[in-house]
């Protein structure tokens, strides 16, 4: 095991940053795709319905058979995995900043437009804010499944830690198998640590007090 | 100033929440809309900022008509506060205060000045302003929100039961306080409530509305003295209606001038007065003869040793009337708050004089002597309020 690792060590780095990177341009444009979306659907409940059912349809997708599909499409490369794994990650944060969106206190909402606010004002100044933790949480949740996925982008040819795998599948050398798996456990752990951080420095401070009230 | 005509709402589903409303509001005035629940009044206030946009009738602010005002404008020139308050809870409260002028883009220092100056309106100290919503209390979160509603000079402010869900003591502090601002700022107030004694204590007029009608809309006095009929009399209450008839007597009818202290003077001197003209409370005052606080026995004992004047032991937090104000109030708020006595100011807060738990005794006599046997009756109740 240990020879895996400092036999490999280079190689080892080229892979994690290789997977990093895929499952992170993966989410990040899931974020800007669904979070926008997820707002939208949140002013539309009747759309909101259909679209989120076509999503979670899309979700149920076997994820070996999106990648596969995406060869046709798309070729091979980092490109298709990309864009599978952002298909991924869409579901968890459109209906976390659709729930997000909506469980702020209409109480609250209403006392804003009452105020005076414009409907885009009570959404940057209001509902966004206070919904921010319930999206932060569908961010970790996607950030998980994207890194653990991202281990089959390796099949279509995207490279990542998911080459050390299918190696060790290949010629039957369990190190690199569970070397690799480790490597990715321990990044899918290290994103949802630093996205927990992210997320205690986005919630607003008013919704952090201890004991209190928030909405 | 606010001209309502034919108001009518029809909520989808055919239920009339408004009908046929018709008010005349002048500029500064207080009004009181109240009625039973379900009676229309939230509707009707709501319409006032086109939270609610009305199905017919006729609303216009300053002879424009606000069905053809963009509504952003208008609720950012309409004050409102809400029964449940609804202050943004990840704002500061310097940011909650500021939330219209922030909406109406104004200077950091405009809206900082404007956040200092009137969280001292509301009693809240300046430190204040960089708390949040959930470290305050109920009671100040709703004075927020009153302050809230005031920040951008609105002239208008619409309150829907603000004080409802409040204990009887922070619900009275809060009465006086809006009042005073109100008539300070000369604002007018349209105020939603429950609570008949609530809207006789703070209203030039009270509108009661039932089933989506207004019934009576004239001054408190005039709706004791001829309720429109027995709805109303029924909602104002049998006690009220006769507790009202003998001559509404005013504090300045049986107020005693009221011993009190310039603030520079002494503690020794105070003692010596208090001691001279057989008194345990002293109202201190500055040079001017406004009134500061009070001094009693209790603030005295041990603090002598160590504080030799007026001004470093006296008590500032005190309850007073305004002259004119009625006696059956004051005695009331007495037994209330379980005070001994009351303070009377004028309008330039000098002190004037003072109503004393004795004068309990004369509206007791007065009632007696006004309606013979039923009185007795009332007394109790007055009593026991
Ligand atoms: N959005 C709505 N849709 C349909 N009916 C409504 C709606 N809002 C209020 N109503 C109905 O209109 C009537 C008047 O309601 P409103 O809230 O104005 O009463 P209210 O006098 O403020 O009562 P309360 O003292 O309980 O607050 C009620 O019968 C209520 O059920
Ligand atoms: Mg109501």
């Amino acid at each position: 095991m240990i020879t895996f690792f400092t036999e490999n060590s280079s190689d080892i780095l080229l892979k994690t940053w290789e997977h990093f990177y895929i499952s992170m341009i993966a989410l990040l444009l899931g974020v800007l795709i669904a979070v926008p979306i997820g707002i939208l659907l949140s002013k539309t409940k009747y759309v909101a319905k259909v679209v989120l059912s076509i999503t979670s349809v899309l979700q149920t997708v076997p994820s070996l058979a999106l990648l596969a599909i995406m060869i046709p499409l798309l070729g091979v490369g980092k490109v298709p995995a990309i864009v599978a794994l952002c298909i991924y990650s869409l579901l968890p944060i459109l209906n976390n900043t659709f729930i997000g969106m909506n469980s702020v206190n209409e109480n609250t909402k209403g006392a804003g437009i009452a105020m005076g606010m414009t409907t885009m004002q009570s959404i940057i100044l209001v509902e966004l804010p206070l919904a921010i933790p319930v999206i932060m949480s569908g961010i970790r949740l996607s950030a998980v499944y994207v890194i653990s996925w991202a281990t089959l982008a390796s099949y279509i040819g995207a490279g990542g830690l998911g080459d050390f795998i299918f190696n060790g599948l290949n010629l039957y050398q369990t190190e690199l198998i569970v070397g690799g798996a480790i490597i990715v456990t321990l990044l899918a752990l290290l994103a949802d640590f630093l996205l927990g951080k992210l997320e205690k420095w986005v919630t607003p401070k008013g919704l952090k007090i201890e004991g209190g009230r928030t909405s | 100033m606010l001209k309502i005509e034919n108001l009518t709402k029809v909520y989808r589903g055919g239920k009339v929440a408004v009908d046929q409303l018709n008010l005349d509001i002048n500029q500064g005035e207080f009004i009181a809309f109240i009625g039973t629940s379900g009676s229309g009044k939230t509707t009707a206030l709501r319409m006032i900022n086109r939270m609610v946009e009305p199905t017919s009738g006729k609303m216009t602010l300053n002879d424009k008509d606000i069905t053809k005002m963009n509504p952003v404008t208008l609720r950012r020139s309409i004050g409102y506060v809400i029964q449940q308050i609804g202050l943004m809870p990840h704002m500061t409260i310097r940011d909650n205060i500021t939330l219209v002028p922030h909406l109406l883009k104004w200077s950091k220092e405009k809206k900082d000045e404007t956040a200092r100056r009137l969280i001292e309106l509301v009693n809240l100290p300046p430190s204040y302003l960089d708390y949040y919503p959930a470290q305050l209390s109920g009671g100040q979160q709703q004075r927020i929100g009153v302050l809230r509603a005031l920040a951008a000079n609105q002239d208008i402010i619409l309150m829907d039961e603000p004080f409802g869900a409040l204990d009887p003591i922070t619900r009275d502090t809060l009465q006086d306080l809006i009042k005073d601002i109100q008539q300070r700022l000369n604002k007018t107030v349209i105020f939603v409530t429950h609570d008949m004694d609530e809207a006789i204590k703070l209203a030039d007029r009270i509108a009661i509305m039932h089933e989506g009608k207004l019934i009576q809309f004239d001054t408190p006095d005039n709706i004791l003295a001829n309720p429109a009929n027995d709805f109303v009399k029924e909602f104002i209450g049998s006690h009220r209606l006769i507790q009202q008839k003998p001559n509404i007597k005013t504090v300045d009818e049986v107020m005693i001038k009221p011993i009190s202290i310039t603030i520079e003077k002494s503690l020794d001197e105070a003692i010596r007065l208090m001691v001279e003209k057989r008194v345990d409370t002293l109202f201190v005052t500055d040079g001017d003869n406004r009134l500061q606080g009070y001094l009693d026995v209790e603030s005295f004992t041990g603090a002598r040793k160590t504080k030799k004047s007026v001004s470093e032991c006296y008590e500032k937090d005190i309850f007073y009337v305004k002259t004119g104000s009625k006696l059956q109030d004051s005695v009331r708020r007495i037994l209330k708050r379980n005070l001994k006595n009351i303070p009377v100011v004028d309008e330039e807060h000098r002190l004037v004089g003072l109503v004393t738990r004795a004068n309990i005794v004369d509206i007791v006599y007065d009632t007696i002597w006004g309606e013979e046997e039923e009185t007795v009756q009332n007394k109790k109740e007055l009593m026991s309020e």
